[in-house]
């Protein structure tokens, strides 16, 4: 009991000296977990912007895909009164309580990567991102013109609308048939849940995020020897994708450059707190196509975690 | 054995029967699982007070932020603890949570149905997933851990599958201009205290909006319906017949049968609570974001019972009580909205939440320790 009582102790003295409190001049509430690749690369510019402009940051986010939770961050981050707010915007329904509030007390609120459609009617300054209905036709034409007839549109993000979104314009876009699959975001049961579909007669596939469900079509792909016989496209990237792309095993990457959905908004905050200059609507961060021709420049630098 | 009966029998030793000692209300009162809890909380806020005093954490806006936080979790920590009192899980509250909220928003939004009787709809759904989940853990006699398990991926898979035939989506907006004419989505809805708030922002106390008015505008419903509940629970499990029930079947569910309790019914009508409560909070989370989606409430079952153990639930049945519980689940949501008031990086955020969910059971346990061995 003695030495439990002491290590006790030592923890918690060791917490109060090493936690301490600072005042922050940017705060980012991301929907983005932590254990998704893409995340990871928008903190990365999210950190590296924060350095740039000499200005004090704090990236934060729900621990599962939770609305409300998110709300609460967006509270939190408020009381704290920084000088500026990023937010990711998937539901405006649920997150706009607190995006007001936020704008009620003068703290400007940029929002980036989704909610293109919604930031405006809430009072945000400005977005930066890409359209995500858009950019989904722009997928779909691109696998109509592969010559796909039936699809499916992978989902590992259910509940976020931005994802919704991509679905409903890749199925303008394509023309075709096209299913949705609904996943969760744990990578093995998506190659499953891909696998078991394989055997609907799909010619293509669209997954919504390249490092997890991305990957994972591809392995269910690779497993089944159906790698090019189905037509495998992907939002965002990931290095292995990007492998993959060069190799000439994924059609396209829609890249929507979230490095620069990290880095701008805090950029544009730096400049506001200095000369009070902010841009108008979206800043269109994307979508660009990688396709097997451009895969192996842009693989450098996704290994860095910069794309 | 003759010796001991003998004792009893002579009039002498018959004082020192311990059931009939007198015990100090001081003693009565540490001897409570609560304390524990109690303690734990003190020392969160400390913690908090030293390294996160100046930043806004308790200014007005930010309190109600992290209590509103630890209410809705109080909500169904409490109902959690008193299933486990009365010796069951149950793992499908956070499913049910999801479930409920697409009970509410979609006979309301797709179906025209007014607020108040898509509410009724997800409390009638709610006692009849709670009937069928007791039903099911008392007559098969299986443990509740693996009906309730079966029963969180059926609700939350039936909430994505209705959700998407009938809408075609995720999620279902559009709540919020309802709540307005209806007579009852104010108890689930509607801030109260406001008149307070109003009256701390003119005497500049608090922070203010640009407009003036308050930004902290007044008590969140979850924080009345916490308390609300936490003392009912409390009468419940103290006051009460029934209570005394509760105790008894999680306790020992052969003696309590053998002594005419009668038991499968007390534990369905805990499984009830346990869905009604995800229902309550699923009300008002739904009515408060104004949307439903389907991945509502993932994982607050763990939440929930994790609240209930650190206020001092056995795992085993028996031993508990609902303030404890509303204590634990106000260490869980001071903890998990504290981090971010300070400069730990939040990758480390669910590192730092189990850690100091440690200390606050270990601290808890050693209390408890204390206390039982200075008998």
């Amino acid at each position: 009991m003695k030495t439990l009582k002491k290590l006790f102790l030592a923890i918690a003295a060791w917490s109060m000296m090493s936690v301490s409190a600072i005042a922050t001049d940017v705060i980012v509430v991301s929907h983005g977990q932590a254990n998704d690749p893409f995340w990871s690369v928008a903190k990365n510019g999210v950190d590296s912007a924060c350095k740039d402009m000499g200005i004090s940051c704090k990236y934060t986010a729900p621990g599962t895909f939770d609305m409300v939770e998110m709300a609460k961050l967006i509270d939190n981050a408020v009381s704290q009164k920084p000088k500026g707010i990023v937010i990711t915007l998937p539901d405006a329904a649920a997150l706009g309580k607190s995006v007001k509030a936020a704008i009620a007390v003068g703290i400007p609120v940029i929002s980036m990567n989704s909610g293109s459609d919604d930031y405006a009617s809430l009072g945000i300054s400005a977005h930066v991102g890409q359209t995500e209905f858009e950019a989904g036709v722009g997928g779909g034409q691109k696998m109509k013109a592969a010559g796909g007839k039936k699809a499916l549109c992978v989902n590992h993000e259910v509940g976020n609308v931005a994802l919704d979104r991509r679905c409903a314009g890749f199925k303008k876009g394509f023309g075709g048939s096209v299913d949705i699959l609904g996943t969760s975001n744990d990578p093995t049961e998506i190659q499953k849940a891909v696998a078991a579909k394989l055997g609907g007669g799909y010619d293509t596939i669209l997954t919504l995020g390249a490092g997890l469900s991305g990957e994972a079509a591809l392995k269910a792909l690779e497993a089944a020897g159906k790698v090019g016989s189905v037509k495998l496209g992907t939002f965002d990237m990931s290095p292995n994708m990007l492998k993959a792309a060069a190799a000439g095993k994924v059609e396209f990457l829609i890249d929507q450059q979230q490095y620069l959905q990290g880095y701008l908004p805090i950029a544009i905050f730096a400049q506001y707190m200095r000369w009070g200059t902010m841009p108008a609507g979206v800043v269109m961060t994307g979508p660009g196509f990688v396709t097997p021709d451009n895969a192996s420049k842009v693989i450098k630098w996704a290994a860095q975690g910069y794309r | 054995m003759s010796e001991k009966s003998k004792s009893i029998d002579s009039k002498k030793d018959f004082n020192k029967d311990e059931r009939l000692k007198k015990v100090s209300k001081l003693k009565v009162l540490l001897n409570r699982p609560e304390l524990g809890a109690l303690g734990g909380s003190i020392l969160v806020f400390i913690f908090f007070g030293i390294v996160a005093g100046d930043t806004g954490m308790f200014s007005a806006y930010g309190a109600l932020n992290f209590l509103d936080v630890s209410a809705n979790l109080g909500i169904i920590a409490i109902a959690a603890a008193m299933l486990m009192i009365g010796g069951e899980f149950d793992l499908s509250i956070g499913s049910m949570i999801g479930f409920a909220g697409i009970c509410i928003a979609i006979p309301a939004i797709y179906w025209g149905w007014p607020l108040w009787m898509s509410i009724v709809f997800a409390f009638a759904m709610a006692v009849l997933v709670g009937y069928f989940n007791g039903i099911l853990v008392v007559k098969t006699g299986l443990p509740s851990f693996i009906v309730t398990l079966a029963m969180l991926f059926i609700l939350r898979g039936a909430t994505l599958a209705i959700t998407r035939l009938i809408t075609g989506r995720t999620q279902v907006p559009g709540l919020r201009v309802l709540i307005e004419n209806d007579p009852f989505a104010w108890m689930f809805a509607t801030d109260t205290f406001k008149w307070l708030f109003t009256w701390l922002g003119s005497m500049n106390l608090i922070a203010l909006r640009t407009d003036g008015t308050p930004l902290a505008t007044g008590i969140p419903p979850s924080v009345i319906w916490f308390i609300g509940l936490t003392i009912f629970a409390t009468w419940i499990l103290m006051k009460t017949r029934y209570g005394n029930w509760i105790f008894a079947s999680g306790g020992d569910k052969v003696g309590a049968t053998n002594v005419g309790v009668p038991v499968g019914k007390v534990k369905i009508s805990l499984f009830i609570g346990t869905a009604c409560a995800a229902t309550l909070f699923a009300c008002i989370q739904v009515l408060d974001a104004g949307s439903a989606d389907t991945m509502r409430g993932t994982l607050k079952e763990l939440e929930a019972i994790a609240a209930a153990v650190v206020g001092g639930c056995l795992l085993t049945g028996g031993y508990g009580s609902a303030i404890g519980a509303a204590f634990g689940a106000l260490i869980f949501g001071t903890v998990s909205m504290g981090i971010f008031y300070t400069d730990v990086d939040t990758d480390w955020f669910k590192v730092f939440l189990g850690a100091m969910m440690l200390i606050a059971v270990v601290f808890n346990n050693y209390i408890r320790k204390k206390v039982t061995e200075s008998k």
